[in-house]
């Protein structure tokens, strides 16, 4: 060991470098955040929020495009979100440890750390071409749903083996089926984590671009069919920088993204706080 | 129907909905290496993964300096962010207060919350002229994307080794610090050695995001085809060829991008093969993406 420096001072110094590194994470937050708010709050309004685009975004709202944002997310979540919860309510209660299951997690984990760019590739050839969905809110919203299946997996998976083994042996001790234990007794006391889970896939997939950059097309108009293209959010904000459309809607755009995922913070926060002091008993 | 057969069809439908991500993974296997072969086939194995030009027009497909771009972006930024990284994780884990450990895990949800195209645009409309104005050049170049992207890996890194480092046995802190060590050798020499498998899957799974990385590198990175010679060059990773060009791609064009994928696919694969070799499991974060 060195010896230049007492331990004491190298503790003194090396306790300094790590509240250092603690602070500048929450300084680049804060630079970034605030920058996009600061910027981009003075351009939202209700007009901007609710009007639509005028000659491609230059002027005029973002309201078609906070709708195909609703609409993907929407779409995903009600695909994603059985199969996750599904698959975690089997994986947790039902499957043993055999090879299959280790097949499933593997699964998972590839799952979820694909590039988004690859689902984008997948969605095009899949559901673009191959199904001939075309380019439309139903392709993209597909797409979208593979990505948050992990994330809504993964989350509840853990809720539900969480779970009090008690309140499921209560419940087969009183003659219930496996199934109405499951239903009536595991899932409603997992599902403040399953809905953490949820939320998270929704971040997930109101926040990805690439993944529908060549699924979801880039169409101005409010999509109402599921087989219209649409433009959700994020898109929208790369096609305006890239193309260097319009700084301050963009500003606009990028700033109601972190407002949303700002919420989205806030919320699994509060409800994972509820749900570790309901665990941990009153 | 009886009990017994409702009970056999809902573990079925169940046991179906658990192996849909095996058969999504295959899918998107297949399908992706279903357009991508014809192009590996028609320009030949090694000129597709070591040909030097990348010029569709001239019928020419290589992308190894693409290859190159992803490794070097990723590699310069996992730089930056394995140091901050691990040591905002031992912040978290030893030596913050509960006050600071309050703010600090919120402000890495959002960090890794915060799509990436906003992140993209922050580097383009801040950090690209800040470059320009320091370095010369455009501004444009294989530093600035690392900068986005130590920012965008940072919430990862730093949630899965604070993990790792939180479940060391207390009993070894106790002992070290019973022996009279400081609490920094007790960190040095104890804590973080029992904790390094964790911190070493903290930083694959860091590097799988920044080499799936898209748009915000395209944002900020350049996309110039070529091997850099100094970290200020332009570059293109695989992803931004994908992205860049997919849209007026078509014939071998096209089934190369997508064979482009294939080597994307091929590297995230061995990262996952890696971080499995360290048997470290993070099963979930809030806010921050799992493995």
């Amino acid at each position: 060991m060195y010896r230049i420096l007492s331990p004491k001072i190298s503790q003194k110094i090396m306790k300094s470098i790590f509240w250092i590194s603690g602070l500048i994470t929450i300084f680049i937050l804060l630079i970034i955040i605030g920058y996009i708010i600061l910027k981009g709050l003075p351009v939202i309004n209700l007009e901007f929020l609710f009007s639509d685009p005028i000659d491609s975004g230059k002027a005029g709202g973002i309201f078609p495009m906070i709708i195909s944002t609703a609409y993907v997310t929407l779409i995903a979540l009600l695909v994603a979100t059985p199969l996750g919860v599904g698959a975690a309510v089997y994986l947790a209660e039902y499957a043993g440890e055999g090879r299959l299951v280790a097949a499933i997690r593997f699964g998972a984990e590839t799952l979820s750390s694909i590039p988004s760019i690859i689902f984008g590739l997948f969605g095009l050839a899949f559901f673009v071409i191959y199904l001939d969905m075309g380019w439309s809110v139903l392709s993209g919203g597909l797409t979208l749903a593979l990505m948050a299946l992990p994330t809504i997996l993964a989350a509840s998976e853990v809720s539900v083996e969480s779970v009090n083994k008690s309140y499921s042996e209560g419940s087969l001790a009183l003659g219930a089926t496996k199934w109405q234990t499951v239903y009536q007794v595991i899932v409603p006391a997992a599902m403040p984590g399953i809905t953490t889970g949820i939320i998270l896939g929704m971040g997930r997939a109101i926040a990805e671009a690439a993944a529908i950059l060549y699924t979801v097309g880039a169409a101005l108009a409010i999509p109402i069919s599921l087989m219209d293209p649409a433009r959700p959010l994020p898109l929208h904000l790369y096609i305006l920088a890239t193309e260097g459309i319009s700084l301050d809607n963009a500003y606009g755009t990028a700033a109601v993204l972190v407002i949303i995922i700002l919420i989205i913070t806030v919320v699994t926060n509060t409800l994972v706080d509820r749900y570790t002091k309901k665990m941990m008993g009153r | 129907m009886s009990r017994e057969t409702d009970e056999f069809l809902i573990e079925k439908g169940l046991f179906l909905t658990a192996i849909s991500s095996v058969i999504i993974i295959a899918l998107i296997i297949v399908f992706i290496f279903w357009e991508g072969y014809p192009a590996i086939l028609n320009v030949g194995f090694f000129n597709f993964i070591f040909g030097m030009d990348w010029s569709p027009s001239n019928g020419l497909y290589g992308v190894f300096p693409m290859i190159i771009g992803s490794l070097a972006i990723t590699g310069l930024s996992l730089l930056m962010a394995v140091p901050l990284g691990v040591f905002c994780a031992i912040f978290m884990a030893e030596i913050a207060p509960g006050k600071m450990r309050k703010i600090l895990r919120p402000t890495l949800q959002t960090l890794s919350g915060i799509p990436s195209v906003v992140y993209g645009f922050f580097g383009l409309i801040i950090l690209v002229p800040f470059m320009r104005v320091q370095f010369g050049g455009t501004g444009f170049s294989m530093l600035t994307a690392s900068i986005i992207l130590t920012v965008m890996i940072l919430p990862i890194i730093v949630s899965v080794s604070e993990d790792a480092i939180k479940s060391v046995p207390g009993e070894y802190k106790e002992a070290s610090l019973a022996l009279g060590a400081t609490h920094w050798q007790t960190i040095k020499n104890v804590i973080f050695p029992a904790a390094i498998p964790g911190v070493i899957t903290s930083i694959i799974l860091g590097m799988g995001r920044a080499i799936g990385e898209t748009l915000a590198i395209i944002m900020v990175a350049g996309n110039v085809v070529q091997i850099p010679t100094s970290i200020l060059d332009p570059v293109r990773a695989l992803t931004s060829n994908i992205a860049i060009e997919m849209g007026y791609a078509t014939g071998t064009h096209y089934n190369a991008l997508f064979a482009t994928g294939i080597v994307l696919i091929f590297m995230i694969l061995i990262l996952l093969v890696i971080a499995n070799y360290f048997h470290y499991k993070k099963k979930v974060t809030v806010g921050g993406g799992y493995l």
